[in-house]
């Protein structure tokens, strides 16, 4: 009956405390009409997993400025996949180095987006990779 | 998957759809989590999908107890859900939340926040937290609250927490929806008058002032008991007049929380209208009269019939697709927009219409 918006969760996998970016983007995207669901700091990749499973999301959108993304975001995909959340697509932010980004994409995750991406390409990233569920 | 408006007619869904409702109901009920989400995105989508599931877990809903956490922007609702749930699970019982938080008018989206405040219970199955935007509904829910809640109890969960967003004064929509309503208040956010305006705390079935570590708690607490201590005497016709308790809780550190999980549990035995169903039947009249109203209004929207009368119903493009002038929703709300028809006319055309139809 109503189109739906894509529901997007972000998420704060790790003990870095610094979520403004996370915040800017949440807002961001909200203004860009997508439903997001924010988790706050420090979660564990099995928390994530959690949340997104009852939120049924489309997008997993996971920000690490703390340097532990080789490990965390791999236990994410990791996870999804074990859930059967196979059509969830994955992003990641924050702060990245680029020689890291071909093992990320290897693990599962659709795009990688640094510092300097604007929140119209993250939109519209996701609004071209998301998958449209019923 | 969405089929055409009014392919979910009364006279029924599509078969293959029928089909994929059985199954993902069939694994919800069964406890697979992820079929219980992608039914809740169905139910809160108003899918053809969801139409097809309702029927078969409606009837195993109507056990659990439906508990409406309600208040102002920043009481502290989430928090003191947090803190609920955790007591809930210390005593072993299954808990969902439904948190809803507002969609922007604007653009659609929605910040759902109430997560921040609740721990993940990554491991724990009885635990099932799910945020909602409210979608352009009024009121302080979504459309698909009364719904999703009954899913959760069809599930098995016996306690959900129906989490509104932050209200006003007269959001009271939450108390046609739960059993027990819990309005959650904190330290000097007004004074007796606000306490002896009409609206929310009229519909409290429990009033917390949250924040109790605060100054001025016992205070607010003290003004709101002496204020709502006089309960109007009841009427024939109309719901009982309420006596709430006001209760003192501090939800970081979940003291008071033990005392009003026990209030909310002596509610549901006591409270007058729980035994004799009248809450029950308030809430399905809500529910049909919201669906009823949806359903009305997808049709309207699309109906079209021949013009009866009237110089002022010849836009040029109905004109343009058949001979005879037709007049459709869409013409009779241009005709009210530039004033040349009043409101009421323009309803009561578009009911002739219908029936006629």
């Amino acid at each position: 009956m109503t189109d739906r918006p894509i529901k997007v969760l972000i998420a704060k996998p790790g003990l870095d405390g610094h979520d403004r970016g996370a915040k800017v983007l949440a807002r961001g995207l909200r203004d860009e009409g997508f439903e997001v669901v924010y988790t706050g700091l420090r979660q564990t990749p099995e928390m994530i997993v959690t949340a997104a499973l009852q939120e049924d999301v489309d997008v997993v959108g996971l920000s690490i400025l703390s340097g532990a993304h080789m490990t965390l975001v791999p236990r994410v995909c990791g996870l999804l996949r074990d859930k059967g959340m196979n059509d969830v697509l994955v992003t990641a932010g924050g702060i990245i180095p680029d020689e890291d980004v071909p093992a990320l994409k290897e693990a599962g995750v659709a795009a990688v987006f640094g510092p300097g991406t604007t929140i119209g390409e993250v939109a519209e990233f996701l609004r071209a990779n998301s998958r449209p569920r019923d | 998957m969405a089929l055409p408006p009014g392919g979910a007619g009364s006279t029924g869904v599509a078969a293959g759809v029928v089909a994929a409702a059985d199954l993902l109901c069939e694994a919800a009920l069964s406890g697979d989590r992820r079929a219980l989400a992608r039914l809740l995105t169905a139910v809160e989508n108003r899918t053809p999908l969801a139409e097809a599931a309702m029927r078969r877990f409606y009837p195993l809903a109507g056990r659990a107890q439906l508990v409406g956490i309600t208040g102002p922007a920043g009481a502290g609702k989430s928090t003191l859900v947090a803190a609920l749930i955790a007591e809930l699970r210390r005593c072993g019982r299954p808990v969902a939340v439904i948190a809803v938080d507002p969609s922007s008018p604007i653009t659609g989206g929605a910040v759902l926040g109430d997560r921040v405040r609740m721990q993940s219970y990554a491991g724990d199955d009885d635990v099932f937290i799910r945020s909602m935007a409210s979608r352009g509904h009024a009121g302080g829910l979504s459309a698909a609250t009364t719904a999703a809640a009954a899913l959760f109890d069809a599930a098995g969960f016996g306690t959900v927490l129906i989490e509104t967003v932050g209200t006003g004064q007269s959001e009271v929509e939450v108390a046609a929806t739960a059993d027990t309503t819990v309005v959650v208040e904190a330290p000097e956010m007004g004074d007796e008058i606000q306490a002896i305006k009409a609206g929310l705390l009229e519909v409290a079935d429990i009033i917390v002032v949250n924040k109790g570590d605060r100054p001025g708690a016992q205070r607010t607490a003290g003004q709101l008991r002496s204020m709502l201590a006089d309960s109007p005497p009841a009427r024939p016709g109309r719901p009982a007049p309420k006596h709430p308790a006001v209760l003192l809780t501090t939800a970081p550190t979940g003291e008071g929380v033990v005392e009003l999980l026990a209030a909310i549990d002596a509610h549901r035995a006591t409270a007058p209208g729980t035994g004799d169903g009248s809450v029950r039947l308030r809430r399905a009249e809500t529910q049909v009269w919201a669906v009823l109203s949806d359903r009305l209004h997808e049709r309207l929207r699309t109906i079209e019939g021949p013009v009866d009368d009237g110089p002022e119903a010849s836009p040029p493009d109905a004109s343009v697709a058949t001979p005879t002038a037709t007049a459709s929703a869409a013409d009779l709300l241009r005709l009210v927009a530039t004033h040349e028809m009043d409101p009421y006319t323009a309803a009561d055309r578009l009911l002739a219409l219908l029936l006629g139809a």
